[in-house]
């Protein structure tokens, strides 16, 4: 599951900077912008039939690939 | 009584904010008095306007029940989407109401309150969070000390319901306190420095050498215009900002240093950020949830652009139902739309965005477009874009 929201991530961020450091601040970085998170939701949801409103967390629970790996985890 | 604007407000602050010091010192709950002091200045602004003081309790009555009945229905039924496109119809209704009567000038005053902008869109957080399944229960008192919580009352910022009620019923200790307390008063007087010394100083020099008909003039009227709006309105949020803090709530922050943006995205991450989040999570972001699931535009691109614009036009409505604001958000959106295809597609951009020039082109660039932006809000673009085009047909 871990390795499926990393793979996740590197499409979507276009970096697999993600997979390699797991603490790396993605919105500090510049790899999520708003556009990139919608499209995290919707994959997290379509995969794990986990729903995150978009309002739900905050960006600063979800800016690294740890927390959204520990987000994920806490809700399936 | 202004808010934050006259005299008489700040003495009245100072007076009612020391009871809650003390409360906060002896590791006392604030609720109660904070929400009789928020009564007091919400009677204080509006006791000369009667109307408007019942058109607000008509409003938050109405708005609690449509809450509480959706809460109901949610439960029973589930994600049932029509019932709650009805409800959201239903809270948008008085802003509605309030923009469109404001056309025809509004002679019968229908929800004409200061801050309704601000209220709605309070209340219709609530709706979509209820939908989402993140709000389960609405305590009345709670919720009208939301809606009415004097600081942020008439311009924002714009808190959500379920972070509110968090520190609303959280105890801190007396040095937490202390330190938000202290925080608070140095954000309500750096606010006061930015409103009443920086943005008046900029008032007078656009009002002094900004309205002339030329291009000099126009040029000085578009920069001090931008910055005194800044330090208006930054100034202003931080007041509240400050003031909320002495009563115990972390209200967000709405400017980030907005000027030291390097693109338009990033200027939407640092300006009036409270309404610009409020956009992006309840706006675009469904927005753009609903183009990919339906696949409604084959490139990902176009559906972004189609989004950014949709979502700036809606917030230029939200302004006022007046060209030039509704010209603000297009502007916004067709730039946000450009930056996103330029990021995307340019391999310039990707070749060259580290490079310190590049920055700085990029900065001088986002400013200006600002700007500009500023000036299309300031009214003063159309109004010369008219004159222009009276002198060319004639």
């Amino acid at each position: 599951m871990e390795e499926k929201i990393l793979d996740i991530l590197e499409e979507i961020c276009g970096d697999e900077v993600v997979k390699e450091d797991r603490d790396i601040n993605l919105l500090d970085e510049d790899l999520m912008d708003s556009l990139d998170y919608t499209e995290l939701l919707i994959a997290i949801e379509d995969n794990f039939d986990v729903v995150i409103a978009p309002s739900e967390v905050t960006r600063e629970e979800m800016d690294t690939p740890n927390k959204i790996i520990n987000v994920v985890k806490s809700r399936m | 009584m202004s808010l934050y604007d006259e005299f008489d407000f700040f003495v009245w602050f100072a007076v009612l904010a020391i009871p809650a010091v003390i409360l906060g010192c002896m590791e006392k709950k604030l609720k109660i008095y904070g929400f009789f002091v928020t009564l007091v200045f919400v009677y204080l602004a509006l006791k000369n306007s009667p109307a408007a003081l019942g058109w607000l309790g008509f409003f938050c009555v109405y708005d609690y029940l449509l809450i509480i009945s959706f809460i109901k229905l949610r439960e029973k039924l589930g994600r049932n989407k029509i019932i709650y496109k009805l409800y959201l119809l239903a809270s948008l209704m008085p802003l509605i109401c309030n923009k469109l009567l404001g056309l025809e000038g509004n002679p019968d005053k229908i929800f004409m309150f200061l801050g309704i902008s601000y209220l709605t869109f309070k209340g219709t957080q609530i709706i979509i969070e209820v939908f989402d399944g993140l709000i389960k229960k609405q305590n009345p008192l709670d919720y009208l000390y939301f809606m009415l919580f004097f600081p942020a009352i008439t311009s924002g910022p714009i808190d959500r319901s379920r972070r509110f009620e968090e520190d609303l019923n959280k105890q801190l200790s007396r040095e937490e306190y202390l330190e938000l307390a202290g925080t608070g008063i140095f954000k309500i007087v750096l606010g006061a420095f930015y409103k009443i010394v920086i943005a008046a100083l900029f008032y007078r020099v656009m009002t002094t050498f900004g309205k002339e008909p030329n291009i000099v003039s126009c040029m000085i009227y578009m920069y001090t215009y931008g910055l005194y709006l800044f330090f208006d309105f930054a100034g202003y949020s931080l007041m509240a900002i400050g003031s909320s803090y002495i009563f115990g709530i972390k209200t967000p922050d709405n400017f980030n240093k907005p000027f030291l943006s390097k693109d338009i995205k990033e200027f939407w991450d640092r300006w009036h950020i409270t309404l610009s989040h409020w956009f992006r999570d309840f706006i675009f972001s469904r927005l753009m949830m609903t183009f990919m699931r339906n696949k409604t535009f084959k490139n990902k691109l176009t559906g972004a652009s189609v989004g950014f614009i949709v979502n700036m036009t809606v917030m230029g409505i939200w302004h006022g139902l007046t060209g030039y604001y509704i010209l603000y958000g297009l502007y916004h959106g067709l730039l946000l739309a450009g930056t996103e295809i330029f990021q995307k597609k340019s391999k310039f951009y990707k070749k060259y965005k580290k490079e310190r020039w590049f920055i700085g082109l990029s900065w001088f660039l986002t400013f200006n477009f600002v700007m500009f932006g500023f000036f299309i809000f300031s009214g003063r673009f159309t109004e010369l874009f008219d004159k222009l085009m009276t002198i060319i047909l004639n």
